[in-house]
Order: C-alpha cells, then sequence, then structure tokens
C-alpha cells in the first residue's frame, strides 16, 4: 500500500470580479500518482503548470474539486481523529519562500517548536531538547534558537524550515521549489544536506522543481506536468528517455556547464 | 586618444550611522562595447550595490565613499548616465514596473525621458524584436495582467529603445522558470551583439555567466577577488571563492547517482 496517493484529483480555482461575471479557471485535471514510504518522487514543470496546486492538495492544505487523495489507502475526508493527527504529523511541508512561511516576531526556536506543540505530546523541555536536536540535523549552531528570522540568511532560514518539517518525524516530506530562492551554491548545500537526511531517516519526498538538473540530483522517479495535467513519467535515471514535447522544453532549457569554445578563438584573436 | 568605454574606477561605499562600514571596497570594472563582464558573487557580496553606486542610486542608510565613474576617458556623473548612456534590466519585474501604468505609458515614459516622440512604426518594431508577436495588445495591459516572461521582454525592449551603448542587467532571469529564463538569455545575447552594447551581467548563477559572458569578476565581501576571461575562470578559477561558485554549478550536472 503506498504511503500517499492521488487519484483523478482536479482542482478549480474561481476568481471574482468587481464587475462582471466569475472566472473559473482549472488549475489541475484528472492527475493520479502514489507515494511509496521512503520513495523520492519529483514533480517537474515550468511555472503555472500546477505542480504546486498538486503538491497542496496531497498535502490537505486544500480540497481537491473533485477526486480523492489517499492516506495509507484511506481518502482524507474519511480519516478519523487519530488518523487525521497521525497524517498532520506523517505528511509536512517546506515552501520556496521561507521569509514569508516563518513569523518575524517569533524565535527560530519558537518556530521550529511550534509542530511539537500541536502534533506532538512533548512538554516546553522536550521541545527544548528537540529543538536542539533539529537544529544540529540541518547543520545550524545551537544558539540559533534565540535569533529571529531577520537575522537569518536567506540559506540559514530555509534550513530553519526543513527543521521545522522534520519536528513530528515525517514519512513524508513535501518539498514544493524548497531551494529554488537560493543562491547555486546554497542550492547544492540544501541537496546534499537532504540527501543525507533521507539516507539516516528513510523519508519519502514529494520533489516539486521546474530545474530538470535537481531531479536527476535527488530523485528515484519523476512526474512531469504541463497545462494541469501529468503528461509523462521516467525513472530519473533515464531522463533523457523523455519524450513530451513539455519534457524536452525543459530539458533543452538547461543551461551550457561550461561556456562554449568561441572564447578561446576571441582571446587568439585579441593576443594575435 | 583613450579607447572607449565605461570605467567604474575605485568605487568604494560605507555605511552611515556611527559605526560606519565598508560594504564595498575599491572596485574597478571597465565596460567596452560589444563585450560581456559578469559580476558574479553569492548573496550579500555587494553586486547589486556596485551597481547602485555607478548609477548613484544608492539605498537610504549607504553612501558613495571612493571612486569615480569615467566614460571614454573623461569623469562622468552617475546621475548622467542613466537612461542615456545605461539602460537596466532588473531582477523581478513584478516590483519593477508601475502597477498602475499600462505597458503604452511605460514606452512613453521612456520616450519622453529621452525627447522623443511616439514613433508607432519604432515601438512596434522593438517590441517584436524581443519576441513579443502582438505588440499593439499588449500595450495596453497593466503590470498585474502579463507574465513575468513578458514583462521582462519589456523591459528589454524599454532598455533597447532608449538607443545607451551600455546595459546593466542585474539578475535578469532570477525569478523566472528555466524555460522563460532561456528565450530571455537568447533575448539578451541576440540585443547586446545585434546593437553592440557594453554589457555589466550580475549573476549568482554560473550557468546564466556560461551563456553570455566574455569576462568574469568574482566578488567576494565588497571586493572583487579575480578577474578572468570566461574560459579561464570556468577551466582553472584561482580564488577559492571562484572555485566554489565553479565546483556548486557544475555538481548540479554531475552524473552521479541521486542515492
Amino acid at each position: 500500500m503506498s504511503l500517499l496517493a492521488a487519484r483523478a484529483l482536479s482542482k478549480t480555482y474561481h476568481s471574482r470580479a468587481l464587475l462582471g461575471p466569475a472566472r473559473a479557471r482549472s488549475a489541475l485535471s484528472d492527475a493520479s500518482l502514489s507515494i511509496a514510504e521512503g520513495e523520492t518522487l519529483a514533480l517537474l514543470g515550468r511555472s503555472g503548470c500546477g505542480k504546486s496546486t498538486l503538491a497542496r492538495l496531497l498535502s490537505g492544505l486544500e480540497a481537491p474539486s473533485t477526486g480523492e487523495v489517499l492516506f495509507e489507502g484511506t481518502a482524507l475526508p474519511d480519516l478519523d481523529r487519530t488518523a487525521r493527527a497521525r497524517m498532520r504529523a506523517a505528511v509536512q511541508m517546506v515552501f520556496q519562500d521561507s521569509p514569508s512561511a516563518t513569523n518575524p516576531r517569533f524565535t527560530v526556536g519558537r518556530i521550529i517548536a511550534e509542530p511539537l506543540r500541536h502534533l506532538t505530546p512533548l512538554d516546553r523541555t522536550g521541545r527544548r531538547a528537540r529543538v536542539a536536536e533539529l537544529l544540529e540535523q540541518v547543520e545550524l549552531p545551537p544558539e540559533m534558537a534565540a535569533m529571529r528570522p531577520s537575522q537569518l540568511s536567506g540559506g540559514q532560514l530555509q534550513r530553519v524550515c526543513i527543521a521545522r518539517a522534520l519536528a513530528p518525524r515525517p514519512r513524508l516530506v513535501i518539498l514544493d521549489e524548497a531551494v529554488s530562492n537560493l543562491d547555486i551554491h546554497l542550492q547544492a548545500s540544501a541537496l546534499a544536506l537532504l540527501r543525507r537526511l533521507r539516507r539516516e531517516t528513510g523519508m519519502a519526498f514529494l520533489f516539486v522543481t521546474h530545474d530538470l538538473r535537481l531531479v536527476r540530483r535527488f530523485a528515484d522517479r519523476v512526474l512531469v506536468m504541463d497545462e494541469g495535467r501529468i503528461v509523462e513519467e521516467a525513472a530519473s535515471g533515464r531522463l533523457e528517455t523523455l519524450m513530451h514535447p513539455a519534457s524536452v522544453r525543459l530539458r533543452t532549457a538547461i543551461l551550457p556547464p561550461f561556456p562554449p569554445p568561441r572564447e578561446v578563438e576571441d582571446r587568439a584573436r585579441n593576443v594575435g | 586618444m583613450t579607447a572607449p568605454g565605461l570605467a567604474l574606477q575605485a568605487l568604494s561605499v560605507t555605511t552611515t550611522g556611527p559605526a560606519p562600514r565598508r560594504v564595498l571596497d575599491d572596485l574597478s570594472l571597465t565596460l567596452v562595447p560589444g563585450r560581456v563582464l559578469a559580476l558574479v558573487g553569492a548573496s550579500g557580496s555587494g553586486k547589486s550595490t556596485a551597481v547602485s553606486a555607478a548609477l548613484g542610486v544608492l539605498s537610504p542608510g549607504l553612501r558613495l565613499s571612493g571612486g569615480e565613474i569615467r566614460l571614454d576617458g573623461r569623469p562622468a556623473a552617475p546621475k548622467a548616465l542613466r537612461g542615456r548612456i545605461v539602460a537596466s534590466v532588473l531582477q523581478n519585474p513584478r516590483s519593477a514596473f508601475n502597477p498602475l501604468r499600462s505597458m503604452r505609458d511605460h514606452v512613453q515614459e521612456t520616450l519622453r525621458a529621452l525627447g522623443r516622440d511616439w514613433d508607432a512604426r519604432r515601438v512596434h518594431d522593438t517590441l517584436s524584436g524581443v519576441g513579443i508577436e502582438t505588440p499593439e495588445q499588449i500595450l495596453p495591459l497593466y503590470p498585474f495582467e502579463m507574465s513575468g516572461g513578458m514583462l521582462q521582454r519589456v523591459m528589454i525592449a524599454l532598455a533597447l529603445l532608449s538607443e545607451a551603448p551600455y546595459l546593466f542587467a542585474d539578475e535578469p532571469t532570477t525569478d523566472l522558470d528555466l524555460v522563460v529564463q532561456a528565450r530571455i538569455l537568447d533575448l539578451l545575447a541576440d540585443a547586446q551583439a545585434r546593437h553592440g552594447l557594453g554589457m555589466l551581467l550580475i549573476t549568482h548563477d554560473m550557468g546564466v555567466v556560461a551563456r553570455l559572458a566574455d569576462e568574469v569578476a568574482v566578488l567576494d565581501r565588497g571586493r572583487i577577488v579575480e578577474q578572468a576571461p570566461v574560459g579561464d575562470l570556468f577551466h582553472a578559477p584561482r580564488h577559492p571563492v571562484s572555485r566554489m561558485l565553479i565546483d556548486a554549478h557544475l555538481s548540479l550536472y554531475d552524473p552521479e547517482p541521486a542515492r
């Protein structure tokens, strides 16, 4: 049985105009997938393709217009109280924009302890100990617990958000473009951190991204999305087999690792 | 005779207030027509401060404490450069456009600032030159009605309309998805080559550098630590900061398995 699954999910948003009729916009159509325990699945697609909508539906943050999300085989609305609490702890999310995902008035310690207060029986002392452990896990110094978001760099704050997601010992972490706002060298070190955590905990990840390079570095399997639909699937070792036009566009958009060799000729000409 | 070029010479920027701190230290760069110079570095290394200092638009709390700008060998006031000598393409087009003004208003403002009249033909040609297929249809639109990629195209078109010989592109594709990024970079490369622009490209992404730059300067904590032709920097970086940037960039292309 899969940990989390989507069955024929669709989502339509209604925008209300001040004047004139409301407009309906379909963000997701007929999306089905399943994530196994310990698996890393990537959702790949361009801005506006519906991948974040799908991630939000899977985490239970929003309800689908049609279709259902299944946690351990049971549809989310059918979960009883204890099962729902279990699901909330088991599925955690990390967002792209860490400054807007953290309360600027809270200390880092309180930000990370928030899910512990709601989802675990830990008391104050227990929470403090767990926060220290989590900071260490994401390679931040323990003193940082007393600092506020504005005193941290973007890369550090994103690690705080990862620590918060890890707090209730989830079985699945949904990373919604969680590294794409960071400098490339910080993206590389955040990915190294996530890989280490996966090795240590055996957690599953749903990795939402527009960058095919990151998929190869991090995921087992990739689903490509385009215009609200899942259009193709491949194992991450076989990305070259992706054939859908949307996949091909994403592949050809990757920038070259090295500058073109014309530079050498240029310089030769300048010298000569 | 001095060679043509736009030189930032020994620019230093200091924080104001009781304990002044240098955020830009003796930065010198020369832009040459027809060449792309990339200024790279981590967030907070001072890249955008360098651009603001050169154009005389430093944020409150910062002041220029030394250095000067020379255009073709003669001293030039930063204020006189803006719009006429140097056009800018900024990160995050969403905040660069006035939300209450249509695209037509923005074009008109650019032309008026340069003392030119509306020239429908030129506006049409410039907008179609940046890949906008139906320019007349986007002119009445407001920023919220357009995608980030479309707005960035219009920003490039505005830069080209100014006919300024130099272009400062500050993280021009950072907030765009990779497919849009690739198109915008093609466009910038094409415009730069066609108009023979001298371009300063500010970025943290070495992939963007590989795509566009001829020469690279690496900035670390307000200081240039290495400057080299792009091929040399990628194949034989000398400074540890350059090596770190190149290694992180190349690690994304590394075919090592995910686990």
